[in-house]
């Protein structure tokens, strides 16, 4: 373990120049990079990015940028894709394809990791960090600071994992990183590595966020809103923290025992020696499959939201959603052994987690169901959101009777492994989370940023998905069922290459969607004067977030709203209470903006690139500059303020504070 | 670590409270992290690769000293709790002192049987069975020196800020931190030791 240079095992070799296709990727990424650090230095911005965005402990400010994270890493993993798509159109019989098999391992390795990891559940909580505590009534979570740390430890992996693709090369063991395969034994560089730091330092991120909204959720609502008065979507992310703060810490453990192993010799997972791999196979999975639950589950509240609104009704049976809800929670903990019925646990043991599988399908239809009977009678708008919505409804049910139909052990032994199992978890995820996560993303744009999105670019982006997704997955259960197993870097059938072409079309499709999305953003930029939303409400809708102005004041509401039944929002309208807070006000704490969480994920940063790569000089000075930053913080007693009644009154009136109140901790 | 006050705020939230509850959960993750733990150990602890088992490296007698140490460690910082509730802040720094010592004992006693069990060639590399076993009690080691060093950052608070709102708030945070640890071990002790003797 002592270290041969300086640089541990970094040597300039590390980095791949002689990779055309890496070499393009690394400089696309840069080249965006450094033109939006020139814009923002062009533009003079560095201190408003500074003071408002990268100091900020304000859960909206923070939602934003998670989802901007959750974009960039999409592109990243979307490219990823593409290339698998093209490589394996291309790759039968006598040609081999343009990715050679190491390269091409990785690609799949990184896909996955960051679609779940770094797209998914960025994607969802920065939604949830926008839009709970104004479903709520809170002015911000439980512990401001504490997920302005989450935050920026999820950039700080995200960055490991994109650093990953210039310095060294990534996992190619997959992205469930099976040992013995991810041991030193068969993956001796730093690949595994970076796949262990990613996921360890952003998982921890995610715990702390975890415990920040379940403690947000039970402690923080306005006056009046008992559990069953919540908005859905905040039900499906209590429950969804829950999950969080039940499954992550086996991936901590999991992931540590891996890094032992890989580090210091150890026997956890190896072959010799007293190791068992499939105990990590199992832990993995203790997790993985909660984790399916942690991404879907905020969609369901979003597709509620969505369809209630835009049918202009109330949810269709509120407490039989809130206890289906609950029902997936309790049983995606009893089926983490359908991921390998093929481990040879036995008959019984297979039967049993198969059941338990099947029986998973029963809260989730009593969900669509729900939907539809909320859609029956309504008066439809057929918005960007509710489309989502409807294609989400149709698309996600085919995928769970495929599901269902993997869950019998008979026959998953014959598509275990194959590419039917790659078309189902696609047809799980895609409508379920990412559609959920697009809907969401346009139902509250408004909220967020005060003009609505663009609805002629968002259908062609819609239908260019839906209709992408189906030419690219449907052929893979096809090919699932002719036999081609996953991950294949080369074949030799020709009767599989029509499919795999299909396939691409069907993520060109996709790319095109892609492109929408974009277009959209920036013709909605454009027209925003006649896109505004003015009201505050723009889909006459029914929870407290509507109440207050789009965007919102930084404390979210001048008075906290009294809340006195479900659809809090409705019921205001319904009797005509006013719903904006009137003079006289009451002054208004709030948590002050600090350096210190994007300096957390900047040591968190350097601690991981230190540990891939074996510089143990790096890695102690950041583990001891972290424990110094943390306890600096813990001495600090200075972390919030108070707004006073009068500048309440100008900002509620103006928007504004005039200089002269202007008070020292407004900004910093 | 925020303690904020929102006395005067119409939306009045118990912020000690909210800490507390929040450390609380951040401890039932922990039981899981343990949890996963002490279920690989059930897993690895046959597979000893023709090394040393534990009823051939354990002393019982050894570590129920150490396990003495945490207990009463345990103890005096329930009577460091004691004085900062009464607002006795020598009293609570001098209790304090006395449950980081005994800490510290527990941890140089860990170090000490790990050095040994390292330099007999019995170390975490020897075998399924040893990497569970150094895996599970580290970990357990490594929370309680954490743990002194939060204690020490305390004892610091308490000298320089006095008994305030939110020193109170992180002195419960931190003895419900060393009480669970007591609990963990007294599962490591049972599951790893006295198990292993039988």
């Amino acid at each position: 373990m002592i270290p041969a240079s300086l640089l541990g095992r970094l040597t300039l070799a590390a980095i791949p120049y002689h990779n055309p296709i890496i070499m393009g990727a690394v400089g696309t990424a840069s080249a965006l990079g450094l033109l939006v650090m020139l814009w923002v230095t062009w533009r003079g911005l560095w201190g408003y990015v500074w003071r408002e965005w990268l100091t900020s402990v304000d859960h909206k400010r923070i939602g934003v940028m998670y989802i901007i994270v959750a974009v960039i890493m999409m592109l990243r993993g979307f490219a990823d894709a593409i290339m698998m798509r093209t490589h394996q159109a291309l790759a039968e019989g006598l040609s081999q394809g343009y990715l050679p098999p190491d390269h091409y391992n990785q690609v799949f390795s990184a896909h996955g990791t960051i679609m779940i990891i770094f797209v998914a559940m960025p994607f969802f909580i920065g939604l949830m960090n926008y839009v709970v505590p104004l479903q709520i009534g809170a002015r911000d979570v439980a512990y401001p600071f504490v997920n302005a740390v989450s935050f920026w430890m999820t950039v700080a992996s995200a960055l490991l994992l994109m650093v990953s693709l210039a310095v060294g090369d990534f996992s190619q063991a997959g992205w469930s990183g099976y040992p013995p395969l991810s041991e030193t034994q068969f993956s001796p560089g730093p690949g595994v590595d970076y796949w262990i730091w990613g996921l360890q330092l952003g998982g921890v991120g995610t715990l702390l966020t975890g415990i920040n909204f379940f403690v947000t959720i039970l402690r923080l609502r306005a006056p009046g809103m008992s559990l069953m008065k919540m908005p859905v979507f905040t039900w499906t992310i209590l429950v969804t923290t829950v999950l969080i703060m039940l499954s992550f810490p086996v991936l901590t453990a999991t992931l540590a025992l891996l890094t032992l192993d890989r580090y210091l010799d150890m026997h956890f997972f190896t072959n010799d020696l007293g190791g068992n791999q499939m105990m990590f196979t199992n832990l993995f999975w203790v997790w993985g499959h909660p984790e399916v639950y942690i991404v879907i589950l905020p969609a369901f509240g979003i597709f509620s939201e969505v369809v209630s609104t835009f049918s202009h009704k109330r949810l269709f049976g509120y407490a039989s959603m809130v206890y289906a809800t609950v029902a997936i929670a309790v049983l995606s903990f009893g089926v983490w052994l359908h991921h390998f019925f093929t481990m040879g646990a036995g008959a019984d043991v297979n039967a049993f987690f198969g059941i338990a599988t099947m029986v998973i399908a029963v809260p989730t239809g009593v969900k669509i169901f729900n939907w539809l009977f909320t859609m029956y009678r309504g008066r439809i708008e057929f918005t960007t959101p509710m489309l989502w919505s409807l294609g989400f409804i149709v698309t996600f049910t085919i995928g769970g009777m495929t599901g269902v139909l993997l869950s019998v052990p008979g026959a998953d032994f014959v598509l275990h492994n194959s590419e039917f199992l790659v078309a189902h978890f696609h047809n799980m995820l895609i409508p379920g989370a990412l559609f959920g996560y697009f809907a969401g993303y346009t139902f509250w744009f408004p909220k967020m940023f005060g003009f609505r999105l663009d609805e002629t670019w968002g259908r062609r982006a819609f239908w260019s998905w839906l209709v992408g997704f189906y030419l690219a997955f449907m052929p893979l259960y096809a090919l699932g069922f002719m036999g081609m197993p996953r991950r294949l870097v080369h074949y030799d059938n020709p009767l599989w290459q029509p499919y795999l072409l299909v396939a691409l079309l069907g993520t060109f499709l996709v790319a095109y969607g892609i492109f929408c999305q974009v277009v959209q953003l920036v013709v909605s930029f454009r027209h925003r004067e006649a896109l505004r939303d003015t009201t505050g409400d723009p889909w006459n809708s029914h929870s407290l977030e509507w109440t207050t102005t789009s965007p919102p004041p930084f404390y979210n509401f001048a008075k906290v709203p009294q809340v006195e039944a479900l659809d809090a929002f409705a019921h205001m309208k319904e009797q005509g209470i006013p719903h904006r807070a009137q003079a006289p006000f009451a002054p208004i704490h709030m948590p002050r903006n600090t350096g210190v969480g994007v300096t957390i994920g900047a040591i968190t940063f350097i601690f991981g690139f230190a540990m891939v790569w074996h510089i143990w000089w790096m890695a102690t000075g950041s583990a001891v500059a972290m424990l110094a930053v943390v306890v600096m913080r813990a001495n600090d007693d200075d972390v919030d303020y108070t707004v006073s009644a009068d500048e309440v009154v100008h900002l509620e009136t103006c928007g504004m504070i005039p200089t002269e109140l202007r008070i020292q901790g407004y900004t910093q | 670590m925020t303690a904020m006050t929102h006395a005067h705020d119409a939306h009045a939230h118990d912020a000690t409270g909210n800490a507390v509850f929040g450390f609380w959960l951040y401890l039932m993750t922990d039981c899981i992290l343990f949890a996963s733990l002490f279920a690989t150990f059930a897993v690895l602890h046959h597979n000893t690769a023709n090394g040393p088992s534990g009823k051939e490296l354990f002393d019982l007698r050894y570590v129920f000293v150490e396990t003495m140490f945490l207990l009463l460690s345990s103890f005096s910082n329930g009577l460091a709790m004691l004085s900062l509730h009464r607002q006795n802040r020598r009293a609570t720094v001098q209790w304090l002192v006395l449950t980081a010592l005994l800490g510290l004992g527990f941890v140089v006693m860990e170090v000490n049987e790990f050095t040994h069990l390292v330099l007999e060639g019995n170390g975490p590399d020897r075998s399924g069975f040893l990497s569970a076993f150094f895996g599970l009690v580290g970990t357990h080691g490594a929370h309680v020196s954490i743990g002194l060093i939060w204690m020490t950052v305390m004892m610091g608070q308490l000298l320089f800020k006095g008994i305030t709102p939110a020193v109170t708030s992180r002195m419960l945070r931190l003895s419900l931190f060393w009480h669970f640890l007591d609990v963990i071990w007294i599962g490591v002790f049972t599951v790893v030791y006295l198990m292993e003797m039988i």
